[in-house]
């Protein structure tokens, strides 16, 4: 198999008449990556994604594969594969001849293709199952063949258009580990299109989390989990508590934010937004669930609210309390056996440490 | 074993009335438009062309003179053959398989284009500008492309002004009227079966193809056209049929020398006078372009439930 490659855009933009679907965008991409673009239905990430195929011409940049301007090539034409979120296997084809139709298009031999065909089989770990058609197979399997048949033609990249998404949660969760080990095997360029967090956080080297055209943030799972550039990213990817207010002082990367209703919080301001704010600024302060940890502590990342309601998830407990506005306040904590029940209505102080919560200016949430 | 369940099933859906009226009109449909007609054909077919007085009469018995006569002509003719409307008949089946093929040719690009440009606005214009022409009667538009082929007509005198020819061109006598004719009177019939396949037709898959490096005519080959085959062989079907039983086209559009095969059968029935005989060459002719039709099915594998679809 080839080795990964190197794909940059080059400040794409892609527009639809008046509606502009990409807006600036600029990925660089390392060879033998496995990355993500991530983001709610409609953000623009599958139209990103045909550009670098080359279904679509950007109205704007450039698309270098392997440093190569892919400027004018159709999608036959470049050194990628692409596999479709409905997989679009060809269903009057034998399992076979769908692994290998790159090799038929390219004028090889039948016997040449049969002998492809069972090795990639093999390593899909669906051996003798070449003659069947694909309705015999399970969606897992269909899955596995539509992989085997975008890696026959010996692809720098291998583009994946949320293939996942159709298949139950069992089932998703065993093909993500199948296709981080297959990626990994195969040490190509993964370019993968998901609007799940857990798949892009699982399987990305990087993860570019897209909103409405625009590339928010780039950057590994911890970057975009732990340190959000903005209230998007933070609130899209996993769950989040958000805590608006003025900010009060700055101290280096440190900031205190007055809450409407909790007070004046403490929090270390999130990396991409350090020297942008300003005392007197409208800001949003994130704190994750499992963050939270009951009783007080410091006076300034102390809140108390009145628990609304508890879920029990066996591994963990969930409890919701009153927040700003009408939304509430959601903490995870881990059953340790201990057993940490409220009564509904009781009001109880919980706290966090400052260096987990992140603060940046104020900005659109991710609709729920 | 599986019928009456599907009956049973089918009263339980419908209630015992409605099921009841469904299944008369059902039965009716084909006991008096499919079967009897057909039967009553076959059954003239094999009789004397007699006086009313002497039907139902001693003479009034089953013979094979009918086909005789198709096949050997006249009783104490000087060929051994009925030459004349043999020739015909082959002729009459040949042309239209031309027309079918013909029609294939035009649809196919017309209905991969509809099909596959997902309902926009123009596309649904086009698809009525495309019908609108078949609301005025089959005779009368043959009537319109005998005048437009002919002498003085568009064609004529477009190719005269631009110095192509300086004699008007005998469309009419060359047959290409009669062909021209054919064609346009079933083209609907072969775009619309082959345009709703296509339209069924997932694009990521022609997608994917492109993807892989096929070429257009490889994806069309491998991709487009094998999942097309029922539309295909359905429009086919129905244009092969319509046109090898067509009148009104050559009637109007044939040239003088030329003759269809049931130009023949309307002159049986209407000058001659001879319904028996009519009923013969008009069985013939049926059970040849099912003969026909059931051979090409077997040939490119295509079930006739999926000529149902």
């Amino acid at each position: 198999m080839s080795s990964g490659v190197d794909v940059n855009l080059e400040n794409i933009w892609i527009k639809f008449g008046d509606f502009v679907a990409v807006r600036e965008a600029n990925v660089n991409i390392n060879g033998g990556e496995f990355f993500s673009f991530l983001g709610p239905s409609g953000c623009g990430k599958t139209t990103i994604l045909r550009a670098v195929s080359g279904f679509l011409t950007p109205s704007e940049g450039r698309v270098l594969i392997g440093g190569k301007d892919m400027e004018g090539l159709g999608p036959n034409k470049r050194p990628t594969a692409l596999i479709f979120q409905n997989l679009a296997l060809f269903p009057l084809m034998k399992v076979w001849e769908n692994i290998t139709f790159s090799m038929e298009v390219k004028g090889a031999s039948a016997a040449e293709r049969r002998k492809r065909a069972d090795e990639l089989l093999d390593m899909i770990a669906l051996p003798g199952q070449g003659d069947k058609l694909p309705s015999e197979l399970s969606g897992g399997q269909k899955q596995r063949v539509a992989i085997a048949r975008a890696l026959c033609a010996q692809p720098d990249v291998l583009l994946l258009d949320e293939p996942l998404s159709a298949l139950d949660l069992k089932l998703r969760q065993h093909m993500r580990t199948e296709l981080r080990e297959i990626q990994q095997r195969v040490g190509i360029t993964f370019i993968y299109i998901t609007h799940d967090q857990g798949e892009a956080l699982t399987m990305s080297d990087s993860v570019a989390v897209m909103r409405a055209g625009i590339i928010d943030q780039i950057g590994d799972g911890n970057a975009v989990y732990d340190r959000p550039a903005t209230p998007f990213v933070a609130s899209f990817v996993g769950e989040n508590n958000v805590f608006r207010g003025k900010i009060t002082a700055i101290n280096g990367d440190e900031a205190l934010i007055a809450t409407n209703r909790s007070g004046e919080l403490r929090s270390k301001i999130t990396p991409a937004a350090v020297g942008k704010l300003n005392v007197g600024d409208e800001a949003m302060m994130f704190v994750r669930p499992e963050m939270l940890q009951l009783g007080a502590g410091d006076a300034k990342s102390t809140i108390t609210a009145k628990v609304v309601n508890e879920e029990f998830e066996g591994n963990s407990y969930s409890i919701y309390l009153e927040g700003d506005g009408g939304k509430q306040i959601k903490m995870a904590m881990p059953n340790l056996g201990t057993d940490p029940h409220r009564a509904k209505g009781e009001t109880v102080s919980f706290s966090y440490d400052a260096h987990n919560a992140v603060v940046m200016p104020a900005g659109d949430l991710a609709s729920e | 074993m599986k019928k009456p369940m599907i009956f049973s099933e089918f009263f339980r859906n419908n209630g015992k009335l409605m099921g009841s009226i469904l299944f008369f009109l059902v039965a009716f449909w084909i006991i008096f438009l499919i079967l009897l007609p057909q039967l009553s054909m076959l059954d003239y077919s094999f009789r004397y062309n007699l006086p009313p007085a002497e039907v139902g009469g001693p003479k009034d018995v089953y013979t094979l003179r009918n086909y005789r006569f198709l096949v050997k002509g006249p009783e104490g003719a000087s060929d051994a053959f009925n030459y004349v409307d043999l020739a015909v008949f082959v002729r009459t089946i040949l042309a239209a398989m031309a027309v079918t093929i013909m029609n294939l040719i035009l649809c196919y690009p017309l209905a991969y284009f509809l099909g596959q440009s997902k309902g926009t606005g123009f596309v649904r214009l086009l698809v009525v500008m495309l019908i609108v022409p078949y609301w005025i009667n089959e005779i009368l538009r043959a009537f319109a492309l005998r005048i437009i082929f002919g002498d003085v007509g568009v064609i004529n005198g477009l190719m005269m002004q631009l110095g192509l020819i300086d004699q008007p061109y005998d469309f009419i006598n060359a047959d290409i009227a009669l062909y021209a004719g054919l064609g346009y009177a079933y083209i609907l019939l072969m775009l619309f079966p082959m345009y709703n396949v296509i339209e069924s037709l997932d694009r990521n898959q022609i997608e994917a193809a492109r993807d892989m490096g096929a070429s257009w005519i490889r994806i069309h080959r491998r991709v487009v056209i094998p999942h097309a085959k029922p539309g295909i062989a359905s429009g086919m079907t129905m244009v092969f049929m319509l046109s090898a039983g067509a009148l009104a086209a050559p009637q109007v559009l044939g040239g003088t020398s030329s003759l269809w095969f049931t130009q023949l059968v309307y002159q049986r029935f209407n000058n001659t006078l001879d319904w028996p005989l009519g009923a013969a060459y008009a069985i013939v002719l049926l059970v040849a372009s099912i003969t026909i039709v059931l051979t090409f099915m077997k040939i490119f594998k295509v079930n006739m439930g999926d000529i149902g679809k």
